[in-house]
């Protein structure tokens, strides 16, 4: 299985590492070469406006848009469930978004980096201690439409969701130092 | 760490690392203006600096530099949505509290800024806001990390438009890690006072081999080239002051330096991206400066 990493800015190099954890084999993706070579994809947290723009910059927005609606397995942690996200608040009128999780975020949804925060959550299907969630300047996803199961709530808000190959985290398990959500989504993908 | 009611706990040293580590690849723009920080986000800066002058003004006009005006910041925060951060003279506590206030994201403790005192950083481990300081070596950025520090930028030699002290430092901090990573147990100690650090933290650099925060650069990039320097001699992300705004073309060449960020280690986008800029910032000989900012700082 070999599984890309956008690697346009952010915490790409976090994903990575925990594939290399997982025995993975990682691709880091700059440009559509090596893309149809996937057979999953990490969009990592970052800046999501800068993101966007590398995304069409770089000419992968649309390669990337294809291959998650011929249905590749995805992963968008913070900036990457904004990416995904269907319906988008607080966010930039020029934000190119890959349109493939039926959600509505709001950016920035807990303020600036003074409420950026820890706590533990419970995810479904997760056996063990909670999942240590990291939040950074974190989105808020304030609906989840018809289909789209929560994996896990913090607060009252969806902050694990999935629908069919596509998942999406407001938080970072690549900074948790624990593989577990990752592995989850691996194995769902793995079994495409 | 405290947990509030909903179970969160705040101002942890990971989310604090954590956002540096988000702003990895990225470009992080001074800006003095509302309208010139929306110019830095529409080029897609990561984050922008909010200031009242930049280096090369603060150079060129003297006197005493402090933190800027809140009213300033205010404006930059209401312009924008990505992270703002400011700056505080070095080892004035105070300025930083007001800047925590004010809500910024990060609050940088600058040699920019005339120091505030001459044997004391500020403690950083008192905040919850995270803090990026400058160094020009590793016992330097150690002694930061030690004093609560969740960024390090390489401090270059800001408002030149002059790439050769970024250089340096960079290259003084990766080759001093580089040099620990080899060193058996005794060499560890004798490095640590040798740099003046705490042994724990050489320990953890020589083990890890490299910082245990992200390392970033700053002061003197100019030109995409330049940023693609940094990125493949190991910096993690830039901070570009003057090089942008006192630039012909600010916006073109902000994109310029985003892309040449990402794309670092791509020539064939490097030299695309680096045509039609127009006239760079002038740019100054270091030899012939009154100041060296970058030796302030303890």
């Amino acid at each position: 299985m070999k599984v890309g990493v956008l690697a346009l800015q952010g915490a790409f190099r976090e994903h990575r590492e925990t594939l290399d954890a997982l025995g993975v084999e990682a691709h880091e993706l700059r440009s559509p070469a090596g893309l149809a070579a996937l057979d999953a994809l990490i969009l990592p947290g970052g800046e999501s406006t800068t993101i966007g723009k590398l995304l069409v910059t770089s000419g992968l927005l649309e390669p990337v848009r294809e291959r998650i609606d011929d249905g590749l397995p995805v992963l968008g942690t913070c900036a990457g469930v904004i990416l995904l996200a269907t319906h988008l608040l607080d966010g930039r009128h020029d934000q190119p978004t890959l349109d493939a999780l039926d959600v509505t975020v709001r950016r920035n949804g807990y303020g600036t980096q003074l409420q950026s925060f820890e706590a533990r959550l419970d995810v479904a299907g997760l056996t063990g201690a909670p999942f240590p969630g990291v939040f950074i300047r974190a989105p808020v996803l304030e609906r989840a439409g018809p289909g789209v199961e929560v994996l896990a709530e913090h607060d009252g808000h969806p902050v694990l969701v999935r629908r069919g190959p596509v998942w999406g985290s407001t938080f970072h398990p690549e900074l948790a130092g624990d593989l577990r959500v990752h592995e989850r989504f691996l194995h769902q993908a793995d079994r495409q | 760490m405290t947990e509030d009611r909903a179970g969160r706990s705040v101002g942890t040293a990971r989310v604090k690392r954590g956002l540096a580590e988000m702003l990895r690849g990225g470009v992080i723009m001074d800006v003095v203006t509302a309208e010139q920080a929306r110019i830095a986000e529409d080029a897609g800066a990561v984050a922008v600096m909010a200031l009242e002058r930049v280096p090369a003004d603060i150079r060129r006009d003297g006197g005493v530099a402090r933190m800027s005006d809140p009213g300033v910041i205010d404006a930059i925060q209401e312009a924008v949505t990505v992270p703002v951060m400011a700056k505080c003279r070095i080892g004035h506590f105070a300025e930083g509290q007001v800047l925590e206030a004010l809500g910024v994201d990060y609050v940088d403790e600058s040699e920019v800024l005339t120091p505030a005192d001459e044997a004391h950083h500020v403690d950083k481990w008192a905040f919850t806001v995270p803090f990026v300081c400058g160094a020009t070596n590793l016992g330097e950025a150690l002694r930061r990390i030690a004093e609560g520090a969740a960024m390090i930028r390489s401090k270059g030699e800001a408002g030149t438009g002059n790439i050769v002290e970024a250089v340096r430092h960079l290259r003084s901090i990766l080759g001093a890690i580089r040099q620990l990573t080899v060193a058996d147990e005794p060499e560890r100690f004798a490095a640590a006072k040798e740099l003046r650090a705490p042994v724990d933290l050489v320990a953890e650099v020589a083990e890890r081999g490299e910082l245990p925060v992200p390392l970033f650069c700053a002061g003197g990039i100019a030109t995409p080239a330049d940023a693609a320097l940094v990125m493949q001699l190991g910096a993690q992300a830039v901070f570009v002051g003057s090089g942008i705004f006192k630039s012909a073309d600010p916006a073109t060449r902000a994109k310029a330096i985003v892309e040449a960020t990402t794309h670092y280690a791509d020539p064939a986008i490097l030299a695309k991206v680096s045509r039609g800029l127009g006239e760079p910032m002038r740019g100054e000989e270091i030899a012939t400066l009154d100041v060296k900012l970058a030796e302030r700082g303890w």
